[in-house]
């Protein structure tokens, strides 16, 4: 028989950018053990506007946990308590009946407070824009052999193209830093011929970038794998220093960071 | 316009001469130990190890040189890069729980800032001329076996030491990692005896660090 929770929420209220937030205490009853926690919120947003009062803001989109979208700390973890999962997909099964859940949006100084649990993650999207283009031929599809790329690199390319770019592993790293996501978003292309030309000035500019939109710096706590939904691997922050080095000592140009 | 970036100017190039600078650090601690282990070969080759030492004023000063600015660019990179990672979080968590990470990852500056006062404590003690912390006669002619057993007769005194090489240990516990991380070294395929490496070796360093101002008092050295 599906079982049904009743649960106690505070979740941070915040009206915009500038307003002083709060935590506020909700009262969710009849939650099905099968509903996600998105959904559960939904069903709290229900109950707010028949009482005429502002649902809970919250980013979603896909709810099936490939978009990046959806993102808040659940009880003190990135996206909930579930290894490998986004919120929109953690089921309340997670939860006992009667469990008090606080929810709070992704904190850095990088990700503004929008509304609520909303957080402006505008930061990341630049940091992929100072990556700039790739120079590969487009058109109609080449021949698939005529560019050869070695299974193993093709597979750890693969691994690093799988970030959805939710920014857990900034909110988790006890430093705020986003070395995770520019690692893998950097690995994804510099581990490929079509990413070959352009390797070294796209890891130089996608590091000023992340350093310019005021993200912290790494000190090896390894939070960040451990709230990543799509088990990214700090083996690519080491891969990233060491391009970010190689690329440095071969390079032939100033780098300057591009305005927020 | 905005300014150009130097290699120095970005969180991972400060990163790299933090390591770099821990690493000639870790390098020292190393050889101290070792150099200082001879205590227990006896008077006689301790007190030839000092005078050598003191007969080499080129790779006394070259090495003093090197240490003190290699702390000073770790310092100076330790205080940049955690104030730029305190103004990244403006606003903490409620209930946000590190999941994973060690208390040496969590405490490297508070650990560091120990070392740092103990490392003038220590040369207080033991080098600068006519300071003498810790209350002995300090003999310049020679005798730094004497120095040795004088210096560590008095508990408070092995007590301090023995807190700042658990300091120590927890600094290099997580820097020696950290900064095969740092240099991108890390490998899936090697990673394994990477990391027993790394920390074993900062392990015998607090182990051997250890033993010497223990030793007087546990009648090792006399
Ligand atoms: C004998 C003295 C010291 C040794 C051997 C040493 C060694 C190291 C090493 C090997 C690292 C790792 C670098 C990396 O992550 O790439 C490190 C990091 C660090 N050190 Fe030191 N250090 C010493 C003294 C100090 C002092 C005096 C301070 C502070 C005032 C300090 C503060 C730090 C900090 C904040 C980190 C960064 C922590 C992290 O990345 O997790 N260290 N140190
Ligand atoms: S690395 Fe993981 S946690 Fe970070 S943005 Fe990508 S998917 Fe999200
Ligand atoms: S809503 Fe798309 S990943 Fe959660």
């Amino acid at each position: 028989m599906e079982k049904s929770l009743n649960l106690v929420l505070h979740v941070w209220r915040q009206k915009n950018r500038d307003a002083k937030g709060q935590f506020v205490r909700y009262e969710a009853k009849n939650i099905s053990e099968h509903a996600s926690l998105l959904e559960m919120l939904d069903q709290v947003n229900e109950g707010l506007l028949e009482k005429g009062e502002e649902p809970i803001a919250f980013d979603h989109d896909c709810r099936e946990g490939i978009c990046g979208a959806c993102g808040m700390i659940v009880n003190g973890h990135a996206h909930g308590p579930r290894k490998a999962t986004t919120v929109c997909q953690l089921h309340m099964r997670e939860f006992q009946d009667g469990e008090e859940i606080w929810i709070e949006p992704w904190r850095a100084a990088a990700f503004p407070v929008v509304r609520d649990l909303v957080v402006d993650r505008g930061s990341l999207d630049r940091i992929v824009q100072a990556g700039g283009f790739i120079s590969t031929r487009t058109g109609s599809a080449p021949e698939a052999n005529s560019l050869p790329v070695a299974k193993e690199k093709s597979d750890r390319a693969f691994d690093a193209a799988a970030c959805i770019g939710c920014g857990a592993c900034v909110a988790a790293c006890p430093n705020a830093a986003a070395m995770l996501f520019t690692a893998a978003k950097v690995a994804h292309l510099n581990l490929l011929p079509q990413g070959e030309p352009e390797r070294d000035t796209r890891v130089r500019n996608m590091v000023a970038q992340m350093d310019a939109e005021g993200f912290g710096h790494c000190t090896n706590h390894y939070e960040c794998m451990e709230a990543c939904p799509k088990h990214i691997s700090v083996e690519f922050i080491a891969q990233l220093n060491r391009e970010f080095m190689s690329a440095t000592a071969r390079a032939r140009q100033e780098l300057r960071p591009r305005r927020k | 316009m905005i300014k150009a970036l130097s290699f120095s100017d970005t969180t991972i190039g400060k990163k790299v001469l933090m390591a770099v600078s821990g690493l000639v650090l870790f390098g020292f601690v190393i050889g101290h130990m070792l150099g200082n282990l001879q205590v227990f070969l006896g008077p006689k080759v301790y007190n030839d190890y000092g005078v050598a030492l003191r007969d080499a004023p080129l790779l006394l000063w070259g090495v003093r040189i090197l240490l003190l600015v290699s702390f000073l660019v770790h310092i100076a990179m330790a205080m940049q890069l955690s104030a730029l990672s305190r103004a990244a979080r403006p606003v903490g968590y409620k209930m946000r729980k590190d999941a994973i990470t060690t208390f040496a990852a969590r405490t490297m500056l508070y650990s560091g800032v120990l070392v740092l006062l103990f490392v003038l404590y220590h040369l207080a003690h033991f080098t600068f001329p006519g300071v003498a912390m810790g209350a002995y006669e300090h003999s310049h002619t020679g005798d730094v076996y004497s120095n040795f057993v004088n210096g560590f007769s008095i508990p408070w005194v092995v007590a301090l030491y023995v807190a700042a090489q658990v300091a120590l240990g927890l600094h290099i516990y997580h820097g020696a990692w950290s900064l095969l991380q740092t240099f991108g070294l890390n490998n899936p395929l090697r990673n394994a005896t990477l990391h027993g490496g790394a920390r074993t070796l900062a392990l015998v360093v607090v182990v051997g660090n250890i033993l010497l101002p223990l030793s007087v008092l546990l009648g090792l050295v006399q």
